[in-house]
């Protein structure tokens, strides 16, 4: 996947208005059968997969016994199960840390993993035209399909994997192909979009949409020194009535207030925080960016960032020392964009 | 100014000397074509200082994409004595016409020697070409 394939801000604004086609073939994708599968799944996931009914897609997060985040994931529970019942979809650098940590556990359960992502390739078709570009493509009724949810359909001949799922903060849908079907996919759905302005999509852009959309991005806000409540993702664990591995270290982080917090910060200069940035206030650092862009729909620099949480809440002002010199910054609201329904 | 004329940084700066101008020989500076358009997506730009001293190789300014920041390194040693003010604001000057409405910043050179170090449009082409791959 390139970091763009014309520019950023054209493919960016083309995903918000149109269609843009992301090539995240990289992107792990690990297969789960076995009749201990869901229980297996359910003690190594933060949020419960146990009772996802066929056709659903869970986000959630891996964390160690300290509650480390190792990777945020998605969980399927395949509707029309070729052999395997479930699937997690991990972020790329993490797929073999997040195997062996699979394997190193599997061990008391009936389970068996399968890494597919060799044998399959992913194609994200995001955009508010993306549901009617691959509509007439498909034998399956997308519109009807849930966000979150999958369905395996007919894709002009190819078997796919089709999902609503995406990382963008647009409608659209992710598919997943035999390799050897990629490129002819990939074709017919740029074909088809061409007439709406479908364009294909790099990684810059990938970066820009997820993070006006606030997306964590694994490596950036979310690694193994970081965890699930400081983090903002309390809507990504559950901790009733079940256990998972972080799960009490989870419990703990809930009642401690003291750890850095995940916040969003606006600039009104023109220069771009960038990810190590130091965030201060009246001279103190009290934070670090964690990824910072030039927003190409709010035309301005934004920022998700850590600080102590005195300094966490929305309307503060701080300062982002940006290669030595300290622009200001406020406090925000997270997401940045949400798309218009 | 025809890109054949201008001389060029490792870095990607050009630089256009004009014979004896008031107080000495001045040098206009910008950014290559290639280089803007490796950038792609431009979003800011900081010009240089005026009146500012400059040494040959020393960042005077910066060029912010949506992807990342870069430094602009002056060519030559010199003091800034005008920069072009029209830039912020219309940064698709950098592409439409980086060797002639986009330049960037005027010196009045103070030490000419270090144009021997800089590249000529040929062993520039070679350079970006190789930068390419």
């Amino acid at each position: 996947m390139p970091v763009q394939y014309r520019s950023i801000i054209d493919e960016h604004t083309a995903t918000r208005s149109a269609v843009g086609m992301f090539d995240v073939s990289h992107m792990g994708r690990l297969r789960f059968s076995g009749a201990d599968a869901a229980d297996f799944l359910d003690y190594m996931v933060t949020r419960r997969v146990a009772d996802l009914r066929p056709g659903q897609i869970r986000y959630g997060l891996v964390t160690n016994d300290q509650a480390g985040i190792l990777d945020d994931v998605l969980v399927y529970r395949l509707a029309d199960a070729d052999g395997a019942e479930y699937q997690m979809v991990v972020n790329a650098s993490n797929r073999e840390k997040i195997l062996d940590w699979l394997n190193q556990h599997a061990g008391d359960y009936d389970v068996r993993i399968d890494d597919a992502t060799l044998e399959t390739a992913m194609i994200a078709v995001q955009g508010p035209q993306a549901i009617s570009l691959v509509q007439p493509l498909v034998d399956c009724e997308l519109a009807g399909m849930k966000y979150y949810r999958c369905g395996s359909a007919n894709l002009a001949g190819h078997q796919a994997l089709v999902s609503r799922t995406g990382y963008t903060g647009e409608d659209g849908c992710e598919l997943i192909v035999p390799s050897e079907d990629a490129e002819a996919v990939w074709e017919v759905v740029l074909g088809a979009g061409h007439s709406v302005g479908a364009q294909p999509a790099g990684l810059g852009c990938r970066d820009t949409l997820r993070l006006e959309a606030a997306m964590p991005l694994y490596g950036h806000e979310l690694s193994e020194v970081i965890n699930p409540v400081q983090a903002g993702l309390a809507f990504a664990y559950n901790l009733e009535d079940r256990n998972f591995i972080g799960r009490d270290a989870i419990a703990r982080f809930e009642k401690d207030a003291s750890l850095p917090r995940r916040i969003g910060l606006s600039l009104s200069g023109k220069r771009v925080p960038r990810e190590g940035c130091p965030i201060e206030i009246d001279g103190r650092r009290v934070g670090e960016v964690t990824s910072g862009t030039f927003s190409p729909t709010l035309s301005r620099p934004i920022a998700m960032g850590y600080v102590e949480p005195d300094h966490a809440a929305e309307g503060t002002k701080l300062a982002i020392d940006i290669r030595g010199r300290r622009e200001p910054a406020e406090v925000v609201s997270l997401p940045f964009y949400k798309r218009p329904h | 100014m025809k890109p054949e004329e201008l001389h060029y940084a490792k870095t990607h700066e050009w630089v256009h000397v004009a014979e004896d101008g008031p107080g000495g020989k001045t040098a206009t500076v910008g950014i290559s074509a290639f280089a803007v358009e490796a950038l792609t997506d431009l979003v800011f730009i900081e010009l240089p200082e005026v009146g500012r001293d400059v040494k040959a190789g020393e960042s005077f300014g910066e060029i912010e994409s949506v992807k990342a920041v870069s430094d602009i390194y002056s060519p030559i040693s010199g003091k800034v004595i005008e920069v072009n003010d029209k830039l912020p604001d219309n940064l698709d000057l950098l592409s439409e016409d980086a060797y002639g409405e986009g330049w960037v910043a005027k010196l009045q050179i103070s030490d000419e020697s270090g144009l021997a170090d800089l590249l000529d449009y040929a062993a520039y082409q070679k350079l970006c070409a190789e930068e390419e791959h």
